[in-house]
């Protein structure tokens, strides 16, 4: 039995805003049932009283100082941006036009 | 006269540093090099010869001046692409930033060019770093210069690939899951993956962030070190870098060099052999365990138990990570943007975009990450994948009680042919089959050339615990002096010119 149908992937897609095409949504939900039937080999190992690791190492939350220092250039990350404009990003738009 | 291309990093420098070569002819030499061979390799993504020629004149300019210079001061290096370079591109192997100019430089770049050492470009790399041969780049595979036919390894493939062909001495990659270590191992050279939080993370396009560690590639045991000690050592923009000093690993590949590891214990993985290893592979590592018994170590077999299970815990966390970090990825503040037509909304353009600008691996880890976080099968996936991380930890930290070291093959084959595995995922992924455990604790871990198996370089991993690299740089030190003994001359002295 698959563990993962066409529908499924279509909808992980979406979720993730990827425009798959129907030829990578063939390729992908045959790839990705056999990818979720091998990794699920993880749910052997009994690990019901294991602790989760997230982090390998000890990780502890780190603060600095609230003062001002240097930041990057305004104009130099917006000549890195797909488009700018008046001294700040331009998005495409996100609301719907007014009725 | 000496062809500069074939010195290594510290000889090199010292040359440098003595004012016998000039840090300008060594960059010439090197750029030179990329010219002749680059077509067949394709190690580069971005040559940049002003700028190397530029940072080269400098340290010619300091030395004139009487400065004393570092012990990499005017050595060539070739940068991976995941690493950001102020007014460098920087693309992570992917369309979705190509073109893009960082306007910073990350840490490791910083010191690197703090050091004097001189970048000569930005390496190839599986499209971020996601991939074990280089053939999930946008931009094309690099090749392995023993058999240009041949995967140099990935995700540093392109930095593999430039260190092995003489285009540059040095090499920084990153490793995930294994992204120094095979490449360095199928490629004849020497790679190491720091401890977890022993290189500053600031700077690196991220993939899986509680994985992620940058590391050198080079030709020796030492010069590694060497890069090591330059971009190693704690930074505050990382939050995960660890406060400590940086091993003295130069120390400790020094003291290797004298091939005597007397009193060291090693411990040999059991479940790192085994199905799906080449037997050649199998005999060069069983060559080199009894060349460790040699030099004066004791040799014991140790179980690891859940190492079997690293593969299944690593392809549903390392996807996981990467669909959460590739959502910077919104055709908003860099690079691609498809479909702004001002009719389109916000989420159109950012599908239509993402789908444009990732490749095929990439978009198959961000649905599996997607899936594994999804509720309903987080626990059984994501959840109980964490708990196997915890557990494969709890493995070493057993061996470790027993032995100072822990050794494996650092690939279960050598160099396999371009085209071999890209239709089938596992297959593929399956080539990180040893080095994944130490990439799930956080443990050192370096891969050091021990033999040959039909013809092709297959590499030695020596892991040790946390914090404890320089145990690393020892054995490995031993171990190259060791072959060269027995060889009479390098590994990679072997590879055929090209």
């Amino acid at each position: 039995m698959a563990s993962i149908s066409r529908e499924e992937v279509a909808h992980l897609a979406r979720l993730a805003r990827l425009a798959v095409t129907d030829a990578e949504l063939d390729v992908f939900a045959g790839q990705l049932d056999i990818i979720i039937g091998s990794v699920a080999r993880v749910g052997e190992v009994a690990a019901d009283d294991i602790p989760p690791t997230s982090h390998a190492l000890p990780v502890t939350n780190v603060l600095r100082p609230d003062e001002l220092g240097p930041s990057l250039a305004r104009d130099e990350v917006l000549a890195a941006a797909p488009a700018a404009e008046d001294g700040r990003f331009r998005v495409p738009r996100i609301l719907d036009d007014p009725e | 006269m000496t062809d500069v291309t074939r010195m290594d990093a510290a000889a090199l420098g010292a040359e440098i540093a003595s004012g016998h070569l000039s840090a300008v002819e060594v960059t010439r030499a090197h750029l030179d090099r990329i010219g002749a061979v680059d077509d067949k390799v394709r190690a580069f993504l971005h040559v940049d010869a002003a700028g190397a020629l530029a940072a080269a004149g400098a340290v010619d300019e300091r030395r004139a001046a009487g400065e004393e210079l570092g012990p990499l001061a005017g050595v060539p290096l070739a940068m991976k692409d995941v690493v950001v370079t102020r007014g460098l591109p920087s693309t992570s192997g992917s369309k979705i930033l190509q073109g893009w100019v960082p306007p910073y430089d990350a840490t490791v770049t910083q010191r690197v060019r703090a050091a004097g050492i001189v970048m000569l470009g930005k390496t190839n790399m599986d499209e971020f770093a996601m991939g074990s041969s280089t053939e999930n780049s946008a931009y094309g595979p690099s090749h392995n210069p023993w058999d240009l036919d041949r995967i140099p390894g990935g995700s540093s493939g392109g930095s593999s690939a430039a260190v092995s062909a003489y285009e540059a001495p040095l090499g920084i990659g990153t490793d995930t899951g294994g992204s120094i270590r095979q490449p360095a191992a199928v490629t004849g050279l020497v790679g190491h993956k720091p401890t977890y939080g022993g290189v500053s993370r600031y700077g690196l396009i991220a993939f899986s962030s509680s994985l992620d560690q940058a590391g050198p590639l080079s030709r020796t045991v030492l010069d590694a070190a060497l890069l090591h000690e330059v971009i190693g050592g704690h930074d505050p923009a990382d939050s995960t870098s660890i406060d400590a000093p940086v091993p003295a690993v130069v120390a400790a590949a020094r003291d290797g060099a004298r091939a005597d590891l007397s009193g060291l214990r090693i411990g040999v993985v059991q479940e790192l052999s085994g199905d799906g290893y080449e037997s050649g592979v199998l005999d060069r590592f069983s060559d080199a365990v009894r060349l460790l018994t040699e030099l004066g170590a004791t040799i014991t077999e140790v179980s690891c138990p859940h190492f079997g299970y690293a593969l299944p815990a690593y392809y549903l966390i390392a996807p996981s990570e990467c669909s959460s970090n590739l959502a910077r990825f919104d055709a908003v503040r860099y690079g691609l943007r498809v479909g702004d037509d001002g009719v389109r909304g916000l989420e159109e353009v950012m599908s239509l975009t993402r789908e444009a600008g990732f490749g095929a691996e990439v978009k198959r880890r961000i649905i599996l990450g997607t899936y594994a976080l999804s509720s309903g099968y987080y626990d059984a996936y994501y959840g109980q994948a964490q708990k196997v991380r915890t557990l494969i930890s709890r493995d070493f930290a057993a061996g470790f009680k027993t032995c100072d070291v822990l050794v494996s093959p650092t690939t279960p084959t050598v160099a396999f042919p371009l085209g071999a595995r890209v239709d089938d995922p596992m297959a593929m992924y399956a080539a990180d089959l040893c080095t994944l455990p130490a990439s799930l604790a956080g443990t050192p871990a370096i891969s050091v050339p021990c033999g040959l198996s039909e013809g092709l370089p297959v590499g030695l991993q020596v892991m040790a615990p946390a914090l404890a690299d320089d145990r690393c740089y020892r054995v490995a030190a031993a171990v190259e002096a060791a072959v060269a003994g027995r060889d009479g001359q390098p590994i990679l002295a072997a590879a055929p010119s090209l």
